[in-house]
């Protein structure tokens, strides 16, 4: 009876594994054809002279190994170091305000919707304008924040953590919301048979009913909260992040793309590595049968 | 004293009846049977009897005071088709929840999760996610929980009815060597008759538009029920007279409702 019901151990540590080396190798052959792709498209126009949609030459498609080799030269902006130093250390800067951002914006959000599914009438209220914040530019945004908080002597770049918290608290406050009302009826019954306080259904039962869909928007948010702190750090004129080198190097273009791209790119990892965060929390946190994982 | 004394109960839905002038008591220690087609009100019944839904008209009384106020002094435990497990809780934290929320200490639960795992033969399992469990042992996880804080009434809404027949034929052995153990009262919704004939002390048979309770069949078989039970000539005859208990209540219907008009 008990050995129909649960799975042994040992073999599904071994399915484990298999499936991780598969993940892997499937990571690094989609990585190959990516690059294999780019390089072929560059050397096909150019080789036919095709002008459409755009000339490809090496400032619209550099190499991609001119990007990588980019980062260890010494860089063009004067400021000394080699590029990939320099990045890292913006990388890092940019990192603070997102991750501070993120932060914030999450618990928001959270408590936003956690809030707002408790009454229908503050659901009705609030919902638009909460949706409405999210049709404003961020760009319109980011220097009324700046200057509002710099009269206040905060400093910069927590102005920019709050920009990126903007654009993160809204994915996170919309799925609380819809997570909170995804209790299971039966389970929620069980609850008032128990006596439970509406704070005892919440915690117990709302809120760990809602974790997949909170997960689901935090991995939204993860990388949103990057690219607001990016965004956020441009009408800010702070210098020390990835936003103040996107503008160096976009001023650096025509003699020098690969610096741009190179840049793009530590972005781009800076980005997927918040995502990583996120799921490995989520596969601690949330406990699911495995077929209901998202 | 009884537990439960349903009094004069009716159950609108709309324009729908589900419930028409139910009267029935349950005295201590009973195991009672709610048996009928679909759309007789055994479900809804069972819920009034544990405040889940409220009465339109009439009032049901249990350990002596309204199913309201019994239900906030959790003098009931409930078991549904599903197991309604928390998926996110292990087998002993599932079993643990009502006792957190009646405010236990820490080492008074362990020791009642302990009690209950022995009780319905999971030891060893505290440990397991509910969905690493089959469908029979996840029913008895839910038993457990539903036990857990000594309830003096059990309502079950066809808790084995999901389940294959032989693991229902256990379920029901252990079923009532439980209710046997703790001396509760057990009301038990089921579709199946010689489940209700085998299980109960006494088996009310509804019928539908409205619902109504047509038959109350006493089961005079002898406790303890063993597997031998259900081959005993007696058992059968039981059998029969609550099938056609069953039929007449379907053949006849309003039969009830006219008589209450009268």
């Amino acid at each position: 009876m008990s050995a129909i019901a649960v799975e042994r151990p040992g073999e599904r540590r071994a399915q484990t594994v298999l499936r991780a080396t598969g993940r892997v190798a499937l990571f690094f052959v989609v990585l190959a054809a990516l690059w294999a792709l780019w390089e072929g498209y560059r050397a096909l126009w150019i080789h036919e002279g095709w002008t459409r949609p755009f000339v490809v030459d090496s400032s619209t498609m550099p190499h991609v190994h001119d990007i990588f080799r980019a980062l260890w030269r010494h860089s063009s902006s004067g400021t000394g170091g080699r590029l990939i130093t320099q990045l890292l250390k913006a990388a890092a800067f940019t990192a603070k305000e997102a991750a501070v951002g993120f932060a914030l914006g999450a618990s928001v959000g959270f408590v936003l919707g956690v809030l707002l599914s408790q009454s229908r009438i503050l659901q009705r209220g609030l919902l638009p304008y909460v949706v409405a914040s999210q049709t404003v530019p961020i760009l319109a945004v980011a220097p009324i924040v700046v200057v509002y908080l710099g009269t206040l002597h905060v400093a910069a770049w927590f102005s920019v953590a709050v920009i990126a918290a903007y654009l993160t608290f809204f994915p996170v406050a919309i799925n609380t919301l819809r997570g909170m009302h995804s209790a299971d009826r039966r389970a929620l019954e069980l609850m008032r048979s128990y006596a439970a306080s509406r704070w005892e259904v919440i915690w117990k039962l709302r809120v760990p009913s809602a974790l997949p869909y909170i997960f689901a928007a935090l991995k939204v948010s993860a990388t949103a909260s990057v690219v607001g702190a990016i965004i956020g750090e441009l009408p800010s004129s702070i210098q020390d992040g990835l936003g103040g080198k996107i503008i160096v190097f976009n001023q650096y273009y025509s003699l020098d793309p690969t610096q741009l791209w190179a840049t793009n790119l530590i972005a781009a990892l800076l980005g997927i590595a918040f995502f990583l965060v996120i799921l490995l929390a989520e596969k601690i946190v949330v406990r699911r049968a495995p077929e209901n994982l998202v | 004293m009884s537990v439960v004394h349903v009094d004069q109960v009716t159950k609108r839905f709309g324009r729908l009846t589900a419930l028409q002038e139910i009267d029935l008591s349950i005295e201590e220690g009973e195991f009672i049977s709610l048996i009928g087609p679909s759309g007789c009100g055994k479900s809804t019944l069972l819920r009034v009897m544990g405040d889940l839904t409220d009465t339109t008209e009439g009032k049901v009384i249990v350990n002596g005071k309204p199913a309201r106020q019994a239900r906030i002094d959790r003098d009931y435990g409930i078991v549904f088709q599903d197991a309604t497990l928390y998926d996110w809780r292990t087998v002993s934290k599932n079993i643990s929840l009502p006792l957190e929320l009646a405010r236990w200490d820490r080492k008074r639960r362990a020791a009642r999760v302990q009690e209950m795992l022995e009780l319905v033969e999971l030891d060893g399992f505290q440990d397991n996610y509910p969905w690493q469990l089959s469908g029979g042992m996840q029913q008895r996880v839910s038993i457990a929980r539903a036990l857990s804080f000594d309830p003096a009434l059990l309502l079950m809404d066809e808790p084995f009815g999901a389940l294959d027949e032989m693991t229902r034929e256990r379920l029901n052995m252990e079923l009532l060597r439980i209710w046997e153990h703790s001396g509760s009262t057990v009301v038990f919704v089921t579709h199946s008759i010689a489940e209700a004939v085998f299980l109960s002390t006494r088996v009310v048979v509804m019928s539908p538009r409205p619902g109504r309770i047509s038959s109350v069949v006493q089961i005079d078989l002898p406790q303890p029920r063993t597997a031998a039970t259900r081959e005993e000539p007696r058992f059968f005859e039981l059998v029969t007279e609550v099938r056609e208990a069953l039929h007449r209540g379907a053949d006849e219907p309003g039969r009830e409702r006219t008589e209450a008009t009268a």
